[in-house]
């Protein structure tokens, strides 16, 4: 009985669990990446402790690949090093590690994964209860295979109505933050339903529950569902949903009356309407991330690239978010489009989303992204500005060299 | 008794320590790096026992863990704030970076004031005033009695959780 996050941690520790208990719990995962897992690493070694289950802990070289300076090089031989000694086989570089941990089946509903990196909650798309934590709560987990949760209370929040041209997941979770500030959901779990959702593929699902901690969500959940299963295959689905759930708080959104929201810097939370900033320059657009780097994005983008030209004076740079979905875009003519358009493709990872790589920011200059953070110095320059935006805006936008509506160009 | 450096509301990881600094693991270097672009002079003018007041979601943002550790290595002794983001919060308590909860003292500071914290009581001193901070839960309480997590696991295991759970 209860919310998505009580069901789970009940069917886990089999004991009814309701909100606000503390408890230890065991996972299935746990995730670091090439920044998070050397600090990790270090704090697990202070434990003086074998490693708990190799074939559960998990590296993905993404935020720095490859290592573009001599210190970040080090910190992928220290993960390297450290997985070799431990017989830790899942080290990935292919992809970001939010887009992996699902390709690669990681992720089950029902589950409970923990991640060095804050948009761990991505995995909750498919019904797992996934949370970020730092390097020392992760070492803990590689060490016992458990940690501990205060279980959240949760807020539901509920899309109406279809999606008008134009309008993106996205653009829900944006008008969401808008309306509940960034810490909005600070120590709590998020369930997005309601038929939007239901209709919504496990792709654009990610995109939801990815940007859930951006409002200081612990975890935003999707109830399991026949897309679940088409995307995942029987195995490992369950049923679950919540069962007379009492929540703190209930949210509606109508997507219909909706248009495309658009995160203004320096703030997720400081979101309006695309038409309050259209026209406003652009130096670069960035198409990628663990929010908006999928298959579906990339089709997005590239219809709108298909026979027209990037702006001249405007890099435009995507990223897919894995060796998978950059393959798949090779077959469908994608990455052909993009360059043809004008557009820099760099390999899957990260990209410009942090800044510490490539496609970094000089002072005064003026981005627009599908990632998910437009704090001042989150893409180099504190002086820099960052618009978070769909993957059709950033496509119109691109083209056009400032801020511009994709539903001029259908 | 240190000093106030007070700071706004949603100061982020990225502006504690941006992401092009945080690609080592040495806690100096992080420390050298604190608020390098929000606020140049930090790393240098910060003497121990000096204290950050802020505003509101103090952390949010990226759950690296070199932002608690920045701010340790810098010199700070507590971070005093309206609230704080999830995983800051813990990661803070984690590394044994006091952080105190208080919603009344942010309009009560300027920049520079001095001020004392006692972590354990939660008592704040600062202009002739006393604030109290909110009590820790129960997991925070015993990880900062043994110091940090790494020794409060490895000196008691997760009986020392469960116990209080």
């Amino acid at each position: 009985m209860g919310t998505l996050t009580e069901e789970i941690f009940t069917r886990r520790l089999g004991r009814p669990i309701h909100a606000g208990e503390i408890v230890v719990a065991p996972v299935d995962y746990a995730m670091a990446h090439d920044v998070t897992g050397p600090l990790a690493i270090e704090a697990f070694r202070q434990l003086e402790v074998p490693i708990w289950d190799p074939d559960r802990v998990i590296f993905v070289f993404d935020h720095i690949l490859p290592a573009n300076t001599v210190a970040a090089a080090g910190l992928h031989r220290q993960v390297r090093e450290f997985a070799a000694e431990f017989g830790v086989k899942h080290v990935f570089q292919e992809g970001i590690c939010h887009q992996l941990m699902v390709e690669k089946g990681f992720v089950r509903p029902g589950g409970i994964v923990v991640g060095a990196d804050s948009h761990s909650t991505t995995y909750g798309a498919l019904g797992c209860f996934s949370a970020g934590f730092g390097s020392t709560d992760i070492a803990v987990t590689f060490a016992t295979g458990r940690t501990w949760f205060r279980v959240p209370e949760t807020i539901r929040i509920d899309l109406r109505g279809g999606l008008p041209p134009g309008v993106f997941p996205k653009d829900l979770a944006l008008q969401v933050i808008r309306r509940l500030g960034a810490e909005g959901a600070n120590y709590l779990a998020v369930e997005w339903g309601g038929e939007a959702v239901e209709a919504m593929s496990v792709d654009d699902r990610l995109t939801l529950a990815n940007l859930t901690v951006d409002f200081g969500g612990k975890a935003g959940l999707c109830e399991p569902d026949e897309h679940t299963r088409a995307y995942l295959g029987d195995a490992g689905v369950i049923d679950l949903h919540p069962v007379q759930p009492e929540y703190r708080q209930l949210v509606e959104v109508d997507a219909e009356t909706l248009e495309p929201q658009i995160a203004c810097p320096p703030a997720i939370d400081n979101v309006r309407d695309l038409s309050e900033v259209e026209g406003t320059h652009l130096d670069e657009v960035f198409v990628g991330s663990c929010t908006n780097g999928r298959i579906e994005d990339l089709a997005i983008v590239a219809g709108y690239f298909e026979g027209r030209q990037v702006h001249p004076g405007t890099r435009t740079i995507v990223v897919p978010a894995s060796k998978k979905v950059y393959m798949e875009a090779l077959a469908r003519g994608y990455i052909q489009t993009f360059m043809e358009a004008g557009a820099l493709v760099m390999n899957a990872g990260c990209g410009p989303c942090l800044g510490r790589q490539h496609g970094v920011l000089g002072p005064g200059e003026r981005a627009l992204s599908t990632s998910n953070r437009n704090y001042a110095g989150r893409m180099g320059s504190a002086q820099a500005e960052i618009y978070l935006a769909n993957p059709a805006v950033a496509a119109a936008s691109a083209l056009a060299g400032e801020i511009a509506d994709p539903r001029r160009l259908n | 008794m240190g000093r106030v450096f007070k700071f706004g509301d949603g100061i982020s990881t990225d502006a504690i320590i941006p992401g092009r600094f945080n690609v080592t693991t040495d806690a100096t270097a992080l420390g050298k790096a604190c608020f390098i672009e929000a606020r140049p002079d930090f790393a240098t003018t910060v003497q121990a026992g000096d204290v950050i007041v802020a505003g509101r979601n103090f952390g949010c943002g990226s759950s690296r863990e070199h932002a608690p550790v920045a701010i340790k290595a810098a010199g700070i002794q507590a971070v005093v704030a309206q609230s704080f983001a999830r995983i800051f919060y813990r990661n803070a308590i984690n590394i044994g970076l006091a952080v105190v909860q208080c919603e009344a003292i942010y309009g009560a500071v300027q920049d520079g004031d001095p001020i004392s914290v006692d972590v354990r009581s939660g008592r704040i001193d600062v202009n002739g005033k006393m604030f109290t901070g909110e009590t820790p839960g129960p997991v925070a309480t015993a990880i900062m009695e043994a110091g940090t997590l790494i020794d409060l696991i490895k000196t008691r295991g997760w009986a020392a959780i469960e116990e209080v759970s």
